[in-house]
């Protein structure tokens, strides 16, 4: 056992950085300093510039297009991209349907849908839940019915409601789970499907959250004809890409690097604000306790996560071992917006979203690290509801774990 | 000992949460939340005349109906439930509380204004650079013949928007941040040199800063005595933040059973979701949490009248318990409704805001933690 990087791995660290450094828009920058809602084009052209490197899909398998990255490089870049405050690369098709294209799908459906992907071609959208099916994941209810078409072709016929879909605003195609037979076990009779979202009868509409945003999205199925042959796996048994993509989620949803750049900003607001003593606020020994509290259980975590890589690396895929990785890592997320509120004192209240109006007074109000201080720390509740909920990764290991 | 309402609490309660009930629906709410001037001085108009709640806790020599801080217990804790935008805590406890305590000559005039829902008033104390420190003050009001210039900056005034009059704690002598050279002015918002620039607050309130570039004042609009008005500063503010607290209950309340509601409707796995013993426990702590602040915001409203130094630690203690009790059953509600508690639809998610602006009102947890440990540790000192 050692803790120490190779020099090979520096020279990596270095390498990737100075990429960054050079290749990072500027214009970026500039809108997650605003903090407004980023456009389609905002989110994609940096996940451009990485395809065009080949550094898009860190975990991808060098035949699809993956760097062939260690797990140790995977992380550093991980890293380096919190450090750079670099937009996310939205996980929808990076981290959950290539994968489970490229280990489950057929020769022609990686062909055809992978690269599109890694270009960002593909804005991929995730149609799991529904009204009546967040949790119970397998209890959902959007019917797929076979038929064949005028053209002498295999079809589904799509119906039913799928919820909470983030960013289906810009989507392209979504995966569904879908039900093929209504007959069987809950668990079975789920299919994995692709469905084009400009297929007639796909309607989208938005969901306002709690900090004014429009995040996610219903999205309808009247009558939506679906070619069979975007099915990926077998029929019916659908429920094993749900479950292989859900774990696949979950470790990515951990957080550590940007969780590590969240306290460095906390940091930076304590020493810039000022305590009731009028001395910074980094030198109030309650804050700074919530602090060094705060790092502390980073750091477990982010060990806990070198060693989930390390035994990801050894051959293991990401096991009901990743519920630890979700929960700690929401846990924190949430502790980090709480104390940038705290931090912002009265400056926390006033609200910005589209304001001031049209004609008004242009200037900010208070300071800059305040203005989404209250909008973030409602927005980021939503880590422990989304990718199972914080008390269903429990329930998983405490059953597959625990084995109670 | 008596922790029983009297006849006319109990009246004041039902009468104010039946036409809550009636008029301030959550969709009605929405509207005023979302509207060009953010409240309704229609609904100002019939909180004074029609409920005649804005003199209930003013003294009947004052023209008011005889009533003391359980009245405005009873009012912001039916507010808070609500969550109603209207400026019972600036007007009537702020203004209200300065006006009655200051001994100042036109106190019953500028009450009988306040009573009969002419006069509303805001508060601007806090300054860029202060956080909660109340004797943090750059604002100046400088002597000029018989009167004051005043100027300076304040930093998000709640209620600004809606508010006749402000309050303005200035400096009249000290330093930056002495206890001493503090004073209160009673200042008309629309006078020459006052700006303000307004905006909405995340709880869907509205709120101003405010900026006096030389505004002169007449001698009448001192509240209290010149260069030490400080002692009464933390008396009011220890008043509203009992207010809050009470508010904070109020929101409470809804989270709780909003989320046992929800809870006992929404079905998962085949079956309520309030049958999951884990989600059970955690409603049981957000009940807990409820009690205890029910609790503390009785004592606390009891002992606003002891000693200062009584009352403060009475008060800090009571802002730390609900502070907590907030954040925990805020946290804990958005939790348990799932995806349906992020919604901007739901109310559940606005008495999260709300409880989470009333979580920093007038000092956070630390804040009053701190003041409640420098009260009990340094008594000798
Ligand atoms: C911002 C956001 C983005 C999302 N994005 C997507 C997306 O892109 N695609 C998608 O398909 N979905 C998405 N989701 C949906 C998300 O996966 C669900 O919200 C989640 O699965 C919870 O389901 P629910 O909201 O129906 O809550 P419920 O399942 O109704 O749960 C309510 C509460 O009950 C608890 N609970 C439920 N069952 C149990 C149990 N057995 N034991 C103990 N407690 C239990 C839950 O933990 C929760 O606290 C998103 C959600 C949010 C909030
Ligand atoms: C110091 C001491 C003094 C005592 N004195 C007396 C005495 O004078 N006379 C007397 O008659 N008894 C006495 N007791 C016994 C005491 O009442 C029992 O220990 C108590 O009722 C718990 O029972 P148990 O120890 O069998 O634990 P169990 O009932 O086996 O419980 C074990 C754990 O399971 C939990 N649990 C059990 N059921 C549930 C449930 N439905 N839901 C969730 N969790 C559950 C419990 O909370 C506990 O954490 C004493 C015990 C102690 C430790």
């Amino acid at each position: 056992m050692n803790l120490d990087f190779s020099p090979e791995d520096l020279a990596f660290r270095e390498e990737v950085r100075a990429f960054i450094a050079e290749n990072y828009p500027a214009s970026l920058r500039a809108v997650q300093e605003e903090g407004e809602e980023m456009a389609k084009e905002d989110f994609l052209s940096w996940h451009r510039i990485l395809a065009k490197k080949g550094w898009v899909a860190p975990a991808w398998p060098t035949e699809y297009g993956g760097p062939g990255w260690s797990s140790v490089q995977r992380y550093i870049w991980s890293e380096e991209l919190a450090r750079a405050d670099a937009v996310p690369i939205l996980p929808f098709g990076i981290n959950m349907v290539g994968p489970v294209i490229y280990t489950f799908g057929t020769p022609e459906q990686k062909q055809r849908f992978l690269p599109p992907t890694l270009t960002g071609d593909i804005w991929w959208s995730q149609g799991y839940s529904e009204p009546g099916a967040g949790s119970d994941l397998a209890s959902l209810k959007t019917k797929a019915e076979r038929f064949t078409g005028d053209d002498g072709k295999e079809y589904y016929l799509v119906n039913g409601q799928k919820t909470w879909t983030t960013l289906a605003q810009h989507g392209d195609w979504i995966f569904c789970l879908v039900r093929t037979d209504p007959n069987a076990k809950i668990q079975e009779g789920i299919s994995f499907l692709l469905i084009d979202m400009k297929s007639p009868g796909v309607t989208v509409r938005p969901i306002i959250t709690l900090g004014g945003e429009h995040e996610v999205n219903e999205v309808w199925f009247e009558n939506v004809k679906v070619p069979v042959e975007n099915r990926i796996y077998e029929e019916n048994k659908g429920w094993t890409c749900a479950k292989f993509l859900l774990a696949h989620e979950r470790s990515g949803i951990a957080g550590v690097a940007r969780s590590k750049r969240g306290i460095e900003r906390i940091r930076q607001i304590a020493a810039e604000e000022l305590a009731d003593d009028g001395n910074p606020l980094i030198q109030d020994p309650l804050f700074r306790r919530k602090i060094a509290e705060l790092e502390i259980d980073l750091t477990a975590l982010e060990f806990t996560e070198l060693r989930t890589l390390a035994s990801e690396h050894a051959g293991k895929g990401p096991g009901p071992e990743s519920s630890v990785l979700k929960i700690k890592g929401t846990e924190i997320q949430q502790r980090i917006t709480e104390l940038v509120l705290e931090a912002s004192g009265n400056y926390g209240a006033p609200y910005f979203r589209g304001f001031p109006k049209e004609g008004g007074n242009a200037l900010p109000i208070g300071p800059d690290h305040a203005r989404r201080a209250a909008p973030t720390y409602f927005n980021v509740r939503k880590t422990s509801i989304y990718g199972g909920s914080n008390e269903i990764q429990r329930n998983i290991i405490a059953k597959m774990v625990l084995g109670l | 000992m008596d922790f029983n309402f009297s006849e006319e609490q109990s009246m004041l309660r039902d009468t104010i949460a039946s036409y809550l009930q009636d008029k301030y629906d959550f969709e009605t709410r929405r509207k005023i939340v979302s509207s060009e001037s953010g409240w309704r001085a229609d609904y100002w108009k019939a909180f004074a005349e029609e409920l005649g709640i804005l003199g209930a806790s003013f003294s009947e020599e004052l023209g008011g109906l005889g009533g003391g801080a359980l009245d405005n217990m009873i009012v912001m804790e039916e507010f808070g439930k609500a969550l109603v935008i209207e400026p019972y805590l600036g007007t009537v406890i702020i203004g209200g509380g300065f006006l009655k305590h200051s001994g100042h000559t036109d106190a019953a005039d500028h009450i009988a204004s306040i009573v009969a829902g002419e006069t509303t008033i805001a508060f601007a104390y806090a300054e860029a650079q202060g956080r909660y420190t109340l004797s943090d003050l750059k604002t100046t009001a400088k002597k000029d013949g018989s009167g004051w210039v005043l100027n300076g900056h304040k930093a998000v005034v709640v209620g600004a928007p809606f508010a006749s009059h402000l309050i303005v704690t200035a400096r009249t002598g000290g330093s930056q941040r002495e206890a001493s050279g503090v004073s209160v002015f009673l200042v008309d918002k629309h006078a020459k040199g006052v700006t303000t620039r307004d905006y909405p607050t995340v709880d869907g309130g509205r709120a101003s800063e405010v900026y006096f570039d030389n505004v002169s004042i007449p001698a009448d609009a001192l509240i209290g005595a010149e260069g030490a008005g400080l002692p009464l500063v933390e008396k009011v503010v220890d008043e509203a933040t009992a207010a809050v607290c009470a508010e904070g209950v109020g929101v409470m309340r809804k989270l709780h059973e909003g989320t046992l509601d929800y809870a006992k409707q929404r079905k998962q796995f085949g079956t309520a979701i309030s049958n999951f013993q884990v989600l059970q426990h955690r409603m049981v702590d957000m009940f807990i949490e409820l009690e205890q602040s029910v609790s503390m915001t009785y004592m606390a409203t009891l002992k606003l009248g002891e000693s200062d130094a009584e009352r403060a630690k009475a008060v800090s203690s009571a802002k730390v318990r609900i502070g907590r009790a907030l954040k925990f059953c805020g946290q804990s509600a958005i939790q348990i409704h799932g995806g349906m508690g992020m919604t901007d639809e739901l109310a559940i998610g606005h008495y999260f805001k709300r409880g989470t602006i009333i979580e920093g009102l007038f000092g956070s947890v630390d804040h009053h933690l701190t003041r409640y440990e420098r009260l009990s540790f340094d008594k000798a000192a």
